[in-house]
């Protein structure tokens, strides 16, 4: 390690291919998006082009996200995001903690069983889980077969819920892992200190253990939550046209609107809102009387 | 006599995978006694310690604090307080949060928690650190936070695990004379779990020696020090020379033995005590002679210097008899004459009165 900061060489051999690969694939492409973003298709003989552009005209394209349609769906992703992400903790957290109370022996295969899910393909996932939620699927049919004598039909596929549900259901393993790394390190005996102190099994939750552990907590809401704002394919398949996200918006700007310096304006507003998010929470943690600061 | 404050009756905890950490141990604790559970790791004090505070259950039998069983007592509800080991003193609280948190959670008024925080921290002189974070202080400092926390909640019973062990050798010392102190101040029990021998026999007015789940022997430090009643105690608190020796007569206390590398012996001994028996003697017991002593009586044998380990104001001088066995000698280095203490190889005599010696028969 000390070689490294003296030797010039080595550090340069080691680092350069990563420097090639986040400058080639992650910096130029974000440059140029950033360029379209305030660029405009090219009008040719009195015709808009279809992949010619006039650059850097101006703002235009961040003023059209202005548009109350965009703004509303930028606040149904916001919504929707948080309710997800409050969903995974309040799903996540007893898993956590059940897991860190188990028999030693079995931990491995209960995490094993919470990241299983990522060696499926995430459309597929989408899929099964679409077939599992549809009208003769496992969830929808029987819902339909307890409803069907009422004379009353659920349709779960096309609406918000169906939406926030599969979002838990994707994002949740990114709630849960940081959640148990942090439970696993709190020594119990802080727990214990607390029952023998003559507090309840709700205000030792309360007053010791949920702080402790807010570490994990923000960690866990920050991986859900900036994913989530991206998502379009969860909305695309179980949403339906009514409940857009802002992925879809901009992945349609990508795809059949074909409309990219909009959609690079969509883009860098969405980046804009994760920075602020991200803000938010280094000031909250760096803030906050301590709590979390481990 | 008064009733026992904690009362253990026929306790056991038994592990699933069969292992048994305490083993049907009864034992009476007194009111303002200083309560010592010693023993080598693993021999179950510590789990008897948190049975009475209530965080481990028994198998089997009862614990009676105050004369109430606490069987369906959970450890919130009981008249105990436990400093842990590790302190446990929370992170995200200040001092002064820390010690009040045990009244604030059981619903003490405002003014009487900020009272009693203020006279806690006073006892254990930490009144200009209330507004520390754990994180900036020493671990003394820390501990010192957990037994305010447990001292104001005013507890029949304060649980000690381990005190002293994570503390340097100077702080040990300090903290020592300091829990006896607020011991007597507060007057109420304290049963402290420790592994260190100096530890109980310095603090405690009674101890348990522990062995493999089971009270090996319960008496006062100086008891169990000159008097103890088996190989296991007489060798787990201090130093100690042991002989075997075979039992040639016994008639009423009248004992006369033959033990190796010493010969033919007349000791005494309350107890019937079967063919085989060892005979136990703490090193500072013995003195040490150039020439043969001429007092009658003595127990004495020739040996050899092998080994002299000097600690200043005293020496331990090992020797060796003449079949091999090694015996560990106290010296007081009483005068000044460098010339008086003996040296590696030399010749002397080991010698002792028959009633410095116990005659331990398990």
């Amino acid at each position: 390690m000390e070689d490294w900061k003296r030797n010039g060489r080595a550090f340069w051999t080691l680092g350069s291919p990563a420097t090639f690969w986040l400058v080639v694939f992650f910096l130029a492409p974000l440059a140029y998006l950033l360029v379209l973003s305030f660029s405009s298709k090219a009008v040719i003989d009195g015709q808009v082009s279809v992949n010619d552009y006039a650059y850097l005209t101006g703002i235009d394209n961040y003023v059209r996200t202005l548009n109350p349609d965009i703004i509303s769906i930028f606040l149904r992703t916001l919504w929707w995001s948080a309710l997800a992400t409050i969903a995974c903790l309040l799903v996540g957290y007893p898993i956590a903690f059940a897991i860190c109370f188990m028999p030693e022996r079995w931990r491995p295969l209960a995490l094993l069983l919470i990241v299983l899910p990522f060696w499926i393909n995430l459309l597929i996932r989408t899929y099964a889980l679409k077939t599992v939620l549809g009208a003769r699927g496992l969830v929808g049919g029987s819902l339909n077969a307890i409803l069907e004598p009422f004379g009353m039909q659920a349709d779960i596929i096309g609406t918000t819920p169906a939406v926030i549900f599969g979002l838990v259901y994707v994002f949740l393993p990114f709630m849960i892992l940081p959640l148990y790394s942090t439970i696993e390190r709190l020594d119990k005996s802080y727990l214990e200190a607390s029952l023998d102190l003559g507090a309840s099994q709700f205000q030792t939750f309360y007053k010791v253990t949920l702080p402790l552990t807010m570490p994990g907590i923000v960690t866990g809401l920050i991986l859900v939550f900036i994913p989530c704002l991206g998502m379009f394919l969860i909305s695309d398949e179980l949403g339906g046209t009514t409940s857009w996200m802002i992925g879809n918006v901009i992945q349609s700007q990508f795809g059949s609107s074909n409309d990219w310096p909009f959609g690079s304006a969509l883009s860098f507003v969405l980046m804009l809102l994760t920075i602020i998010v991200l803000f938010i929470q280094w000031y909250v943690q760096n803030h906050s009387k301590g709590v979390g600061a481990q | 006599m008064a009733d026992p404050i904690v009362s253990v009756r026929n306790v056991s905890r038994r592990y699933p995978g069969g292992v048994t950490a305490v083993d049907n141990v009864s034992v009476d604790i007194m009111p303002n006694e200083f309560f010592a559970l010693l023993g080598p790791s693993g021999c179950g004090k510590t789990t008897l310690l948190r049975m009475i505070s209530g965080l481990d259950t028994p198998s089997e039998g009862h614990i009676f604090i105050g004369g109430e069983d606490m069987a369906l007592t959970p450890p919130n509800k009981r008249p105990t307080n436990m400093v842990f080991q590790s302190y446990a003193v929370f992170p995200h609280m200040t001092v002064a949060q820390n010690v009040a948190y045990g009244l604030k959670v059981t619903g003490v008024p405002a003014d009487e928690i900020k009272r009693r925080v203020g006279e806690g921290l006073e006892q254990v002189k930490l009144s200009h650190l209330a507004d520390r974070k754990p994180d900036q202080m020493s671990g003394g400092q820390r501990q010192r936070v957990a037994l305010a926390r447990a001292l104001v909640k005013r507890p029949k019973v304060l649980l000690l695990d381990e005190p002293l062990s994570a503390l340097d050798a100077k702080l040990r010392d300090d903290m020592r004379l300091e829990l006896t102190r607020l011991q007597q101040e507060v007057g109420i029990t304290f049963i402290i779990v420790t592994h260190d021998q100096d530890e109980a026999l310095s603090m405690a007015t009674r101890i348990a020696v522990m062995e493999k789940g089971a009270i090996r022997q319960l008496a006062t430090p100086e008891e169990l020090y000159e008097h103890p009643t088996s190989r296991f105690v007489a060798d787990f608190i201090g130093k100690v020379n042991l002989f075997e020796a075979d039992v040639v007569s016994q008639k009423g206390k009248a004992l006369v033995c033959n033990a190796k590398g010493l010969g033919k012996m007349n000791l005494s001994s309350d107890r019937e005590c079967g063919k085989q028996v060892t005979i136990a003697v703490r090193p500072e017991k013995l003195k040490l002679s150039k020439t043969s002593p001429k007092v009658d009586g003595l127990i004495k044998a020739e040996a050899r210097v092998r080994d002299v380990a000097y600690y200043g104001d005293w020496s331990e001088v090992v020797v060796e008899l003449a079949n091999g066995q090694t015996v560990s000698v106290n010296v007081q280095n009483e005068k000044r004459d460098v010339n008086a203490s003996v040296t590696r190889g030399e010749k002397t005599y080991v010698s002792w009165s028959p009633t410095d010696s116990l005659v331990l028969t398990e």
